[in-house]
């Protein structure tokens, strides 16, 4: 029934044009190209339409007529084209929607909303470069005054590291009750991610306790980009020390605990590599480079802190993220 | 930029100079070369050579880690050579450094 209207249209649309050329039918034939293409009628259905269409104008001569069994045969192959594309692009719709529903899974991993907690600020920044992220971080509330929290890269991005986020989150989850150091909790998350990853996968982590009585930070670090330390008292940002092999790296791994003790205006930067991979141009930002930024930023609210620099090295990058990017700012009031 | 890989076997030893940048699109094929090179029979060392490389992001870390696994478990040494100070950097930062040997006087 549609096809036959189709037709008719298709007619007249012909008949019109033959009758005297214009833009107006060339236009029309146009949008009905799009018409039939939008309800998957195929090359060889419309050289036969125009076959036929041809016929009801008027005397076809024979050639011309024989010619249409080439012509339609040709666009057999078109045709199989047309619906091979057709297919593929059904299949990407549905892989678009299952990423989208691994992406909304994935984000549950994270938390929802940043602690508060007396005389401390915290800013948060966490941007994926692509649909599926490989950084993590996690605040874990231990009482009122004390948490923890960890901030980790895990190789890749994608789906394989999105699992893998999602393995390193319950066994944090798991090992949380435990009343561990950071060095432990690294030694056993160590040991759960050698055994449950690809060989050729590692997790690079930051895991630290914080106390807001002492104002201490106590933590361990797994082959993890070094965070900065700002003094108020010096105006000077420098490495926040430590060092130990990424997880799922080598089973007998020993992590080291560190202590930083932040005074008033004193400020903790923890990142992953996502922040120091950001390009300018053709070169690498340096980390000295990374420090004047930060510089010309501290001094203002964790979040804006947080928010100041992400924009800035957005801009330095030409708006091209390259990995995933998370920067946990934290800052003593 | 392109990868560029060529390896040199002289009976169970292998050179692997590798050039270019080692990242997600590039990686598989660096894989596929050293697992194969590590996994096989009687290799007794896998020397790889870094540089060339312009990148390498943890992809490529992540290669070596898995390669230097292979060769723990074969008995097979593994080894780098002339790492790029940012390569070198990466090795330093995630603890490769201290599981994977690195020919001295040659990691400039």
């Amino acid at each position: 029934m549609v096809i036959r209207s189709l037709e008719e249209e298709y007619v007249k649309l012909l008949r019109d044009y033959l009758n005297g050329p214009g833009e107006d039918q060339l236009y029309v034939a146009q949008q009905m190209g799009k018409w039939l293409l939008a309800r998957n009628i195929s090359p060889e259905e419309l050289t036969d339409m125009h076959g036929r269409a041809l016929e009801k104008l008027g005397d076809v001569p024979e050639f011309v007529r024989a010619s249409f069994s080439i012509l339609t045969e040709v666009m057999i192959e078109y045709g199989n084209e047309h619906r091979s594309v057709h297919s593929w692009r059904s299949r990407h719709q549905q892989l678009e929607a299952e990423m989208a529903v691994a992406q909304a899974m994935q984000q549950t991993l994270l938390p929802g909303e940043i602690p508060a907690y007396p005389g401390l600020e915290i800013g948060l920044v966490s941007i994926a470069a692509k649909q599926m992220s490989g950084d993590y971080y996690d605040f874990i509330c231990q009482d009122e005054e004390r948490f923890c929290l960890s901030v980790a890269d895990i190789t890749g991005k994608g789906i394989s590291a999105a699992m893998c986020m999602s393995m390193l989150k319950y066994a944090i989850d798991s090992l949380r009750e435990m009343p561990l150091g950071p060095d432990e909790m690294l030694h056993h998350l160590n040991r759960i991610v050698g055994r449950n990853i690809d060989p050729s996968m590692f997790v690079t982590m930051l895991y630290g306790a914080y106390d807001t009585r002492l104002h201490s930070f106590r933590y361990a670090v797994a082959g993890h980009e070094p965070g900065f330390l700002y003094r108020a008292s010096e105006k000077k940002f420098a490495d926040l020390e430590g060092q130990g092999s990424a997880l799922g790296l080598c089973p007998s791994s020993e992590y080291e605990v560190r202590e930083v003790r932040l005074e008033p205006g004193d400020v903790l930067i923890l990142l992953t590599d996502g922040v120091t991979e950001c390009k300018k141009n053709r070169y690498y930002l340096q980390r000295d480079e990374l420090i004047l930024h930060m510089q010309a930023e501290v001094g203002v609210h964790a979040q804006k802190m947080a928010n100041a620099l992400y924009n800035r090295l957005l801009t330095l990058s030409q708006f091209e993220l390259l990995d995933d990017y998370t920067m946990i700012v934290l800052r003593r009031t | 930029m392109d990868l560029f890989m060529n390896t040199t076997s002289q009976e169970a030893e292998h050179l692997v100079v590798l050039g270019g940048d080692i990242d997600a699109h590039t990686g598989p094929k660096v894989k596929e070369t050293l697992m194969s090179l590590a996994n096989q029979p009687g290799a007794s060392r896998i020397l790889v050579d870094l540089e060339a490389v312009e990148y390498m992001d943890s992809t490529g870390i992540g290669i070596f880690i898995a390669a230097m696994k292979a060769c723990k478990q074969n008995g097979c040494a593994f080894e780098v050579q002339k790492l790029s100070p940012r390569v070198e950097r990466l090795f330093r930062i995630t603890g490769l450094y201290e599981h994977i040997a690195v020919r001295k006087g040659e990691s400039e």
